[in-house]
Parts: C-alpha cells; sequence; structure tokens
C-alpha cells in the first residue's frame, strides 16, 4: 500500500519557521498516457493533501495530473508549541492516506 | 492560386489541426479561475526552476513570494501553471500565516519545451507572477513505453 514520509526537525526552537518535507509513494497516472497495449491507461492520481497541526489547518495542496510520480511537497511552518502534524491524502479510485508527525520543542 | 499561396494555407491547416490540448485560451480560462478575474501584475513572486531540463518527468521546481505572512498581509494561494501540457494546471497551494514564510517546493512534469508560470493570490486579492522558460530535452511520457 501506499506510503507517504514526513520529514521535519527534530526539534525546533519556539518560533522557529521549519521546513516540512513529504514524501508519497504513488504512480500520479496521468491519464494521458498510453500503456503497452496501445489504450490509455486510465488516470489514478492523488487530488488533494491537506496539512493539519493540532487541529488547525497549516496547508493544502490540490494536484493535478502534471505533478510528477511519487509526490514531493515542502512547505515552511512556524511552530511555536509541540505538537503533532497530520498529513491527509485524498486522491482517485478512492484512495485515502493519512500520516502524521510529531513535533517537538528544543 | 499560386503554389506560394496554397503552401501557406496548408500550414494555416496544419496549426489549426494540432490537439486541441494545452490551448492558449485554456490556460487563459485557467488563470482568469484562479486569479478570480483580478489584473495579473508581475513582482513578488520568484519562480526557481532550472531553465534547460534533461528530464520532463519530474522537474524540480519552487516557488517563493515576498510577504510578510501576517494575519493583516498574506499569501492565500500559489499555483503553477503551463501552456503546453494536455492540462494548464500544474497544482495549487494553499498558505496562511501559520506558515511564517511564503515558499512551496515541489517536482512537476513537462511535456515541451515551454514557459512554466507561477501566480499567487494575496488576502487582499491581488495577484502576481513570474513565468521561466524552460527547455526540455527528454519530455515526459504522453506517448506509450
Amino acid at each position: 500500500m501506499a506510503r507517504a514520509l514526513i520529514r521535519t526537525p527534530a526539534l525546533a526552537r519556539p518560533g522557529e519557521i521549519v521546513e516540512i518535507r513529504v514524501l508519497l509513494q504513488h504512480p500520479m497516472e496521468t491519464g494521458f498516457r498510453p500503456g503497452v497495449d496501445g489504450q490509455v491507461l486510465p488516470r489514478d492520481i492523488v487530488t488533494r493533501m491537506e496539512v493539519h497541526f493540532e487541529g488547525e489547518r497549516v496547508f493544502a495542496a490540490d494536484l493535478f495530473p502534471a505533478v510528477a510520480a511519487n509526490p514531493y511537497i515542502a512547505f515552511p511552518m512556524r511552530v511555536t508549541v509541540a505538537g503533532n502534524l497530520v498529513v491527509s491524502f485524498q486522491g482517485d479510485n478512492g484512495f485515502v492516506h493519512r500520516e502524521t508527525a510529531a513535533i517537538r520543542l528544543a | 492560386m499560386t503554389r506560394r499561396r496554397s503552401l501557406l494555407l496548408a500550414g494555416a491547416g496544419l496549426v489549426l489541426l494540432r490537439p486541441s490540448w494545452g490551448t492558449p485560451e485554456s490556460l487563459r480560462a485557467a488563470i482568469d479561475a484562479f486569479a478570480g478575474g483580478q489584473a495579473v501584475r508581475t513582482g513578488r513572486v520568484t519562480l526557481a526552476i532550472d531553465t534547460l531540463v534533461e528530464n520532463g518527468n519530474t522537474v524540480p521546481v519552487s516557488v517563493s513570494v515576498q510577504s510578510p505572512m501576517t494575519p493583516a498581509d498574506h499569501v492565500q494561494r500559489i499555483a503553477l501553471f503551463t501552456p503546453q501540457n494536455p492540462l494548464p494546471e500544474v497544482a495549487v497551494f494553499h498558505l496562511s500565516p501559520a506558515n511564517g514564510r511564503a515558499q512551496v517546493s515541489t517536482r512537476m512534469r513537462l511535456a515541451t519545451t515551454q514557459p512554466v508560470i507561477a501566480l499567487a493570490v494575496m488576502n487582499d486579492g491581488s495577484v502576481w507572477r513570474h513565468s521561466v522558460d524552460v527547455v526540455v530535452t527528454l519530455a515526459a511520457c504522453l506517448e506509450g513505453g
């Protein structure tokens, strides 16, 4: 099944802006590409990523077929309190995935 | 009809027979939908992407916007567009003051040599853009293989 990696700094100073990097294992089949039999392969992409930190939405992304396979998305976040970062994905064919990472204060 | 004119007409016919995807109209419609009808101005946005790309299947791209990212003045959305991929949209990123800095990075596909356009919408509704012409030597696969 799907696998997602979330890279966060091990420890953040209060008020520090850290970079969160997310990598999801997913083919992102565009729906424009013929397979070996000449038939166009049906679209199978991740359409939405949402990031919540302690219940507040801090980041979201709408993805289209032009995002490369195994989507990589990095964004900054200002850390004021320790907590859990929840990254959730939605996609074609009922794809859903959720991954969490803890952010601790130095 | 002169030979020159018939050649000219044949050329025009070829241009009209191009696939309907990736037309300037679809790009304009996508940008208008994203900008909410606001005028798009140049500046504030910096799109970082290699101008010569060997592999169009995975092209690192990063967008940063000059903004203090305070509740009173922040970037709401950043989007990437291309005129000649099958669809004009690449990705739309939703930001908030919680980000502290207006910057996103991802990896995208490029079907051919073309400009890549980055747009940012501020919380006051203003829209800013930066585009970079990118030369692609190996296109993202649209044909089989």
